[in-house]
């Protein structure tokens, strides 16, 4: 009912709300003095916060990035915890200024929701937990599977395209939160659960014995996550865009968030232009000649971030994999700053 | 005193005459609301317009292209539109609010009627169950439900079985199920025979009963014309049907009846927890009797189960009526938590999968909403003529 009663009055704000969508978003959260970052509130490594309210994850390092770049403070963001079904409308209804919850990149979403998608800061792609008990050891073997899932994210439409296209039976048990859908797995309603690999990684760790559990090696869709904003803030747009790049370049030029303050001296012309030691960059965007400098020194480089949330300094021990830096053969590429 | 009424009411400047400023008010107001109305809608059109987000109703027709669970009509992945997943979720929204009514009606007679016994064992029984059941939130309790039916059913391969065709597990009750062929017309027929002549029957009975005094046994006649006729009609057709029998496989069961553990567990949590405010309605309602009422029956000579039946409910149901339909109505609405338990009704499927894959937020939620008005409306209509017809006869 809770929830029915947030849609219901997020779709009221659609409808009353002054347009949100044409408000200079920049000057907006400057005056409010606070960004408000839509986020996962249950998805460790992305969105998750503690028993005392500590955020973390990458998506919420991602907003404190972008704090630190119109602050120079990261910790002057309020994270609103978002479901997979309410996001969109949060987002929508302005009361949230950016969506960083591992979020997948799509066309609809990109142009019918009326949001835009800035960048990809996480390639993802959806994977199946089983019980190793069953004996299964590809997806192509879960022919008639009953499989949890949960509501309101592009996994549904997946999981029944692949069962589909491989000409297989399923059953489908759809969940509002993936917490419910990973419960009813766990008690054994279904054969698997399915989502997003990185999701995989941190609801096995929930489980009552995560190592009677294996993750199937298909991957049966790309799911780029990242930040998107409303349409309409070409401005707001860009800042959001170049905060993920400028943590990629960070990385690529190796100016990490313990040797920031040294590289301010590099006479490196591209950490020169990053940092804003050269060039006006950051005002460009609106914000800071040294807007970049300030994501580095408040929260770290993308390796740097990936590594704490998701990598190796982890619970999950995800690889860096498709999401290394594209000169060691990943694709995380950032544009040049100049 | 009556000076003024002499030559017919007085004259008075329309404005000031009670009935036109009433009329004008209520017109005014209602210009207002349609105003706002108006307003709101417009504004909402421009404001997802100047967004680009999309809007209308043109998603009706679109590939759904996910699956569901439970369906009570032909549905499927590729060639279900969400228009037609409207209409599976709406049924079953429909299918557990109707049977959770049924049961928790019974419930809540049975309850409310046990409160009032006067067996201390019985009467405290019933009393703890409506306290418990009525101060714990619901959706603790369908949580409650729903893992305590997965924990207490075993996996597939441990299932329990009846005859190697009824099966028993966490994934739900799977039976055979009849597969009608032709002349399933004649017992269909033979059924709705059966039924108007066990109506007829008891008008008849009815009658005679007040002239004569004479009590005729209606419920084995109308049981025999109801069950006996299609079964003899059903043997004369030849038996036109054939048993579809569920099959286990390598994970699942499938084929033939197949009952959901979420719609089990939705199921329970609506009834108990409707079935205790219910039975407080009905206790207020029979005690809203008065106590002559029983001891006159008694001094007729009626026993105790008669004077319930046939003294007590009737006049109390006048009382129990209103807020009953209230319950209806609650239990109705409430079944769109069935989401936390993964079933499948209008209110996940819609409102969850539908408004997600086209974003178009405010179409669906007013569909929603008009959707669970209709449903209000006619069941308060319904409730209301029923009321109307067991009102107090003033002769
Ligand atoms: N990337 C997908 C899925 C996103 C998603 O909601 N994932 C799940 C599982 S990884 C999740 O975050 N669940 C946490 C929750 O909603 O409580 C999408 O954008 O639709």
């Amino acid at each position: 009912m809770k929830r029915a009663v947030t849609t219901l009055a997020l779709a009221a704000a659609v409808a009353f709300a002054a347009s949100a969508a044409s408000a200079q978003s920049l000057n907006a959260i400057k005056s409010r003095g606070i960004l408000n970052c839509g986020a996962n509130g249950t998805l460790g490594g992305f969105g998750l916060p503690d028993a005392q309210g500590n955020w973390t994850g990458l998506d919420v390092d991602f907003c404190r990035a972008l704090a630190a770049a119109i602050f120079n403070d990261p910790a002057k963001v309020k994270f609103v915890a978002l479901t997979a079904k309410d996001r969109f409308t949060a987002l929508q209804s302005g009361d949230v200024d950016v969506l960083a919850r591992n979020t997948t990149w799509t066309s609809s979403r990109d142009t019918s929701l009326g949001l835009n998608f800035t960048a990809v800061n996480y390639y993802d792609g959806q994977g199946f937990l089983v019980r190793k008990a069953l004996k299964v050891n590809s997806a192509l073997e879960l022919n008639d599977a009953a499989v949890c899932v949960q509501q309101g994210t592009t996994t549904e439409l997946n999981l029944a395209d692949y069962f589909r296209a491989n000409k297989m039976k399923l059953k489908t048990v759809t969940f509002a939160s993936a917490d419910e859908a990973i419960k009813a797995y766990d008690s054994g309603r279904c054969d698997a659960f399915t989502t997003d690999a990185s999701g995989l990684y941190a609801e096995r760790l929930r489980l009552a014995k995560s190592d009677d559990h294996i993750v199937l090696p298909e991957i049966i869709s790309k799911e780029p996550l990242g930040p998107s904003v409303r349409h309409g803030d070409d401005q707001w747009f860009d800042i959001v865009k170049w905060t993920h790049y400028a943590m990629l370049t960070a990385e690529e030029l190796g100016v990490t968030k313990a040797n920031v303050d040294e590289q301010m001296k590099s006479a490196n012309p591209d950490v020169k232009r990053l940092l804003g030691t050269e060039g006006n960059y950051g005002e460009q965007l609106g914000l800071t000649k040294d807007w970049a400098y300030r994501i580095v020194k408040h929260v770290g480089n993308y390796g740097e971030v990936f590594e704490k949330n998701v990598g190796q300094g982890s619970p999950l021990k995800i690889a860096r994999g498709v999401n290394a830096l594209w000169t060691k053969g990943g694709l995380q590429y950032a544009p040049p700053i100049r | 005193m009556s000076i003024a009424q002499e030559g017919g009411p007085p004259k008075v400047a329309l404005i000031y005459d009670p009935k036109v400023r009433s009329i004008a008010y209520q017109v005014v107001l209602v210009a207002i609301i349609l105003f706002l109305a108006y307003s709101a809608v417009r504004n909402a059109a421009d404001n997802l317009a100047r967004a680009k987000i999309a809007s209308g109703f043109g998603f009706w027709n679109q590939t759904a292209g996910f699956d569901i669970s439970q369906t009570l009509i032909e549905y499927s992945a590729q060639g279900g539109t969400y228009g037609r997943a409207f209409w599976v979720g709406l049924l079953n929204t429909l299918l557990v609010a109707a049977i959770g009514i049924v049961l928790a009606t019974i419930v809540g007679f049975m309850v409310g009627i046990a409160r009032l016994s006067r067996n201390w064992l019985i009467g405290r029984l019933a009393g703890g169950y409506v306290e418990l059941i009525r101060n714990v939130p619901l959706l603790l309790q369908l949580l409650f439900w729903y893992n305590a039916v997965l924990k207490a059913l075993p996996d597939l391969r441990d299932s329990w079985t009846v005859f190697g065709n009824v099966y028993l597990n966490n994934r739900g009750f799977f039976a055979p199920y009849p597969i009608f062929g032709e002349g399933i017309g004649l017992v269909a027929a033979a059924f709705v025979l059966g039924v108007a002549g066990a109506i007829a029957f008891r008008i008849w009975a009815r009658r005679r009963q007040e002239r004569t005094g004479e009590q005729a046994p209606v419920g084995l006649v109308a049981l025999a014309l109801i069950v006996g006729l299609p079964l003899i009609a059903f043997f004369i057709a030849g038996m036109p049907a054939t048993l579809e029998y569920p099959e286990k496989g390598r994970f699942n069961i499938r084929g033939g009846l197949e009952i959901l553990p979420e719609f089990v567990a939705l199921l329970i949590g609506l009834v108990l927890y409707t079935g205790a405010f219910i039975a407080e309605v009905v206790r207020a309602g029979i005690m809203a009797v008065s106590k002559g009422q029983t001891e006159a029956a008694g001094a007729l000579g009626l026993r105790a189960g008669q004077t319930l039946k046939l003294v007590v409910i009737p006049q109390a149901m006048r009382v129990i009526i209103p807020p009953l339909t209230n319950q209806y109505l609650n239990l109705t609405k409430n079944s769109s938590l069935a989401v936390f338990v993964g079933y499948p009704d209008l209110v996940q499927i819609f409102t969850g999968t539908v408004l997600n894959q086209t974003g178009q937020a405010v179409e669906v939620v007013m569909i929603t909403m008009a959707v669970y008005l209709t449903i209000s409306l006619v069941t308060s209509m319904a409730m209301n003529w029923y009321n109307a017809r067991i009102a107090l006869v003033e002769r």
